[in-house]
């Protein structure tokens, strides 16, 4: 005996995803501790750089102009990284094993939370730079220039996510998904982000040239500011354009490692 | 058989855990797969519902085989799981409309849909807390309610009611006996011989990953032997006084030289018939104690009688 399965659509996999990115955000938002540090350390890193050590930095001009976009790509790095707990949480619960006793697509989990993490991020990059201009920070940037500026930083944090997403469905508990991420919090520090690539001695100098933040950084920072971007447009495209496709796949293969039947 | 597993086999690591599992389900019943911890319920379960692989055998839901066809059999099933699947940080009705929305019943349907299911598990007072407030009891019916946004061919249930107080287990029940009473075949696991008992109508014995056994309640139950008393005497002689006495009844020596036993249907009338024949011989009784086979008792019994049969 068989009865008639019902038949999927193309755009299933779509809904599916839609209907999770609702319940990502909506648990995002009731997530008030993780919110509130994803907004909070961004703002307190940016008046310690800014009042504290920005006097003794020498970047050519003015420091706050200078440390805003580093200080963006902290915070989205930040953001992106509570991917990895948020997927991992999941894992360790029953959720995962409903929908996927569904007709639901696989990818669908996965996607809400990366896409709800874009939104996280959206949000504290407001805050972020609404305080940069409470504090001084004057962009010239033209529309154009922000509406560049704001695509390369989704890129940059869609891939950011996809790979913490990754890392959280390995990851054999919450606390060492959140470890896994360490690294994306770090290697802001070993760029252009905060000081000049040329004050650093040349072992770490060559690292700090050659990890993708630091194109992305000169790039966001020439768009918004005016500050010369020269290949580093180029470069921060391909990095982030690489860097997604390469977290994209590597997710879909840890859920299906992790899910594996 | 809308349910139909065959020769199922699960390793894990070098250790089988199922280890050729077979029995059909008919539309429109009840199937208990009764069994200690460790059993294999909750493998054999999750192979039917398509998360878990088999390494041999095959099942079919609907003529959908779970392996080859698992988005097929997913339309078809529905999985209460062991441990509550919901979210913690969403409401009753979230949590509800979510499932909705994801199986396509659009907004509006979703919420009357969810708003329905509430009141049918008795959860529209709390509808609009977090789950997280919610008891285990609460969990549970939530987790049921889930399972039915769709209403599911095939209806797995693993342990519904281990680990609740004893009103939420005869809540879960009397919700379960009405989806039966509704038409929905359910397959639900248990370590409880009275929860089968009361909800199932066919019942597969496992153990150890193979059936040890399978027939009706009744069945089982005239192969363990009902209810038994067992009565104590002040010494030797009165004691074999007795099971003369009560030779008719069935009566036999117990584990010592003072106890006899003989099977009870459980009934007050049949203890005063006893007592009452003693009396009349004048012979003085200690102690009387009514027991049920454990379900320890039930194994020891079914698997014993495997062992024996095959070698
Ligand atoms: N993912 C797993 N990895 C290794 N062993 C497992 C896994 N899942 C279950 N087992 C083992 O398989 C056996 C059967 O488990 P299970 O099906 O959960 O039993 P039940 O549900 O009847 O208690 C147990 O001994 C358990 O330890
Ligand atoms: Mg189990």
């Amino acid at each position: 005996m068989t009865a008639p399965a019902l038949p999927r659509h193309r755009s299933a996999a779509l809904a599916e995803s839609l209907v999770l990115v609702g319940r990502s955000v909506r648990l995002s938002r009731r997530d008030v501790e993780t919110l509130v540090m994803a907004i909070a350390l961004p703002l307190l890193m940016m008046a310690l750089f800014v009042y504290v050590f920005g006097g003794a930095i020498e970047t050519g001009g003015a420091y706050l102009t200078y440390v805003v976009p580093g200080i963006v790509l902290l915070c989205v790095g930040f953001g992106a990284a509570a991917t990895a707990p948020a997927v991992a949480d999941d894992m360790g619960r029953g959720m995962v094993d409903r929908l996927r006793s569904m007709p639901v697509a696989a990818a669908a989990l996965v996607t809400g939370h990366v896409v709800a993490s874009v939104a996280r991020n959206a949000l504290a990059t407001g805050v972020v730079v609404a305080a940069a201009i409470a504090m001084g920070f004057r962009p010239d940037a033209e529309p154009l220039e922000w509406a560049a500026a704001l695509g390369l930083l989704l890129l940059y944090v869609l891939a950011l996510s996809a790979l913490a997403a990754g890392l959280g469905a390995l990851a054999s508990s919450v606390q060492s998904a959140s470890a896994l991420t360490f690294f994306m919090l770090f290697l802001p520090y070993l760029s252009s982000a905060f000081v000049p690539t040329g004050t650093m001695p040349a072992v770490l100098r060559a690292v700090a040239e050659h990890q993708p933040i630091t194109p992305v950084i000169e790039t966001v920072r020439g768009l918004l500011t005016g500050a010369p971007i020269g290949s580093a447009g180029w470069a921060a495209v391909l990095w982030c354009v690489g860097l997604l496709v390469v977290s994209s796949g590597f997710a879909a293969w840890a859920y299906r490692r992790r899910t594996r039947r | 058989m809308l349910v139909d597993v065959d020769a199922l086999v699960k390793n894990y690591g070098s250790r089988r855990v199922l280890d050729g599992v077979s029995f059909a389900v008919p539309a429109g019943s009840v199937l208990a797969l009764l069994g200690p911890n460790g059993a294999g319920k909750t493998t054999t379960v999750r192979i039917l519902s398509t998360l878990t692989r088999p390494d041999g055998g095959s099942a079919r839901i609907a003529g959908h085989d779970v392996v080859r066809s698992p988005m097929a059999v997913r339309g078809l099933i529905s999985l209460t799981g062991q441990f509550a699947a919901v979210d913690e940080r969403q409401t009753g009705r979230e949590n509800l409309e979510m499932i909705g929305r994801l199986r396509r019943l659009g907004r509006v349907g979703a919420r009357r849909r969810a708003a329905e299911l509430l009141d049918r598990v008795d959860l529209g007072a709390a509808a609009d807390r977090f789950v997280e407030t919610y008891s285990g009891g609460m969990r549970r019916r939530l987790d049921l309610a889930m399972s039915l946004v769709v209403p599911p061919a095939v209806l797995f249930l693993d342990e519904p009611t281990t680990g609740l107080d004893p009103v939420s287990r005869s809540t879960m029940w009397t919700a379960v006996g009405e989806l039966v009473r509704d038409g929905t075949t359910v397959l639900l696991t248990t370590q409880y011989l009275e929860e089968a008992d009361r909800l199932a109508d066919r019942v597969v014995l496992i153990d150890g990953g193979r059936v040890a056994a399978e027939g009706t309640p009744e069945e089982l139950k005239s192969r363990l032997g009902g209810e038994r008393l067992l009565l104590a005497f002040p010494d030797g002689p009165a004691a074999s006084a007795a099971v003369r006495a009560l030779a008719a009844d069935g009566a036999a020596c117990g584990a010592d030289a003072l106890t006899a036993v003989l099977p009870s249907d459980g009934g007050a009338e049949h203890l005063r018939r006893v007592l009452d024949r003693l009396h009349v011989a004048g012979i003085p009784v200690t102690r009387v104690t009514a027991s049920r086979p454990s379900l320890d008792d039930v194994f020891l019994a079914l698997t014993g009688a495997g062992t024996q049969e095959t070698v």
